[in-house]
């Protein structure tokens, strides 16, 4: 049985060994040809129970832009869980085949699972409302990208904090590096939960909460995180109507924040930001994604333990 | 007042709370010995109030963290020829395995059937621990 590292939540990773794939992944971007082939030979299973286009093709493009191959399927129905086989028993099979699992689940605690039985590295693309840690890697490599480092920063977070899982993720991580100030700026029903506060506080992390993002824009942030509001979390439709628009971010608004304030988001966006935003260089939700492209390859070669070739 | 004769040999569990004698009765499976067990009910206590108490003739092997996590504040008396012998004060366990299941719907521990799923202590007061799979929080 494999005893080596996963991926199941970014609290796998320490702050040095998110560094070092964060160091590697700027490496990979400055010389894409040199890591062309560091993964020739082998293969990824990129399992996506259910629908996903950027991550299942971000994961898929990092295997093959570094040389290796893909299988999988992005429709479970066309597997072998259609016919009933459980999720420990597709890892055991499913490794004995491929070198690097990804694995996309409804279900919470999957990836976990997985991980359990699986003869090779999980890496969890996202297991329901629970985790979603490489995304939390691309906005961890965004960030020292625009600002160098990930230290001594105010991070306005903004939308929908109750059931943004990706948000908590980032959250909680960022916490565990030097002097963040966070700004939770959300209509009261759907404000951060009070887990993620608890395990924020005693890291002595200060946080504001608003629901005034103009005020929070002209008090300086130095990152604004963009969030959907997700129809499917609403069991009514007419709140999810109603407290969809509640925060937009348009060209004025961008107009009080400070010149080098980044925008982010791990989109699809639905209209949170206006698409007059999308030309203004500070917008970098796009950038975000080639960012999760390299992050994933430098994630890919160090749990397949393949050293840097600079 | 009804009279239960004093242990010769076995165990006694003190203090559990008002209420919860029955519970513990059940988690620790005391239907199914063949030996003497006395569950006594709302008794009245200096310290309590009221509480419950169950006295076990036999060298049953108890397992504390069921108990500490129904009832914390238990105390357990081992008994040797009318004797006490050791007395055991509880603490809620940092984690426990085999013993919660997840309340969590969408948790994975409720489509496929895992054995000995561990949870780890979130809230000692509050008697809250963490599912290893989804982190929800649950308790027994």
């Amino acid at each position: 049985m494999y005893s080596g590292k996963h991926l199941i939540q970014p609290s796998d990773f320490t702050i040095e060994e998110i560094n070092d794939i964060l160091s590697l992944a700027k490496h990979i971007i400055q010389n894409p040809k040199a890591y062309a082939d560091v993964c020739k030979g082998m293969v990824l299973a990129s399992l996506f129970y259910e629908p996903s286009t950027r991550t299942k093709f971000s994961f898929d493009t990092a295997m093959l832009r570094l040389g290796g191959q893909v299988i999988g399927f992005s429709d479970p129905t066309t597997s072998s869980t259609a016919k009933g086989e459980t999720v420990a028993d597709s890892a055991k099979t499913v490794s004995k085949y491929a070198d690097i699992i990804v694995v996309r689940h409804p279900k919470e605690g999957t990836a976990k699972l997985m991980s359990k039985f699986a003869d090779c590295p999980v890496i969890n693309a996202g297991d329901g409302g629970h985790q979603h840690p490489t995304q939390t890697l691309t906005d961890l490599l965004t960030i020292v990208n625009y600002k160098k480092e990930i230290k001594n920063l105010k991070v306005g977070v903004c939308g929908d904090l109750k059931f943004g899982r990706t948000i908590h993720s980032l959250v909680t991580c960022l916490s565990r590096f030097e002097n963040i100030e966070f700004v939770f700026i959300s209509p009261e029903e759907l404000k951060m939960p009070g887990y993620v506060k608890e395990e924020i506080e005693p890291l002595g992390i200060k946080y504001t909460e608003t629901d005034n993002l103009e005020q929070a824009m002209k008090d300086g942030l130095d990152i604004l995180y963009m969030s959907r509001v997700q129809r499917e979390r609403f069991i009514s439709e007419e709140e999810y109507l109603r407290l969809k628009d509640f925060f937009i971010l348009t060209k004025e608004k961008m107009a009080l924040a400070k010149k080098d304030m980044i925008v982010m988001h791990p989109l699809p966006r639905v209209n949170e930001i206006a698409t007059e935003v999308d030309s203004d260089p500070r917008a970098v939700y796009f950038e975000q994604v080639r960012f999760g492209m390299y992050v994933r390859m430098a994630l890919i070669m160090t749990l397949l333990g393949i050293k840097d070739v600079q | 007042m009804i009279n239960v004769s004093k242990l010769k040999k076995g165990i006694v569990i003190d203090h559990i709370t008002q209420g919860y004698g029955y519970k513990i009765f059940e988690q620790l499976g005391l239907d199914k010995l063949d030996d003497v067990v006395v569950l006594m009910r709302n008794v009245d206590s200096e310290k309590m109030g009221k509480k419950d108490l169950i006295k076990i003739e036999t060298d049953l092997k108890l397992n504390f963290d069921v108990l500490s996590i129904i009832d914390p504040g238990i105390t357990i008396t081992y008994v040797i020829d009318g004797e006490r012998v050791k007395k055991v004060k509880l603490a809620p366990p940092q984690q426990v395995t085999g013993i919660l299941t997840c309340k969590n719907p969408r948790c994975i521990t409720n489509q496929e059937h895992i054995d000995n799923i561990t949870f780890r202590l979130i809230d000692a007061e509050k008697k809250l621990y963490a599912c290893e799979y989804c982190d929800a929080r649950t308790s027994l």
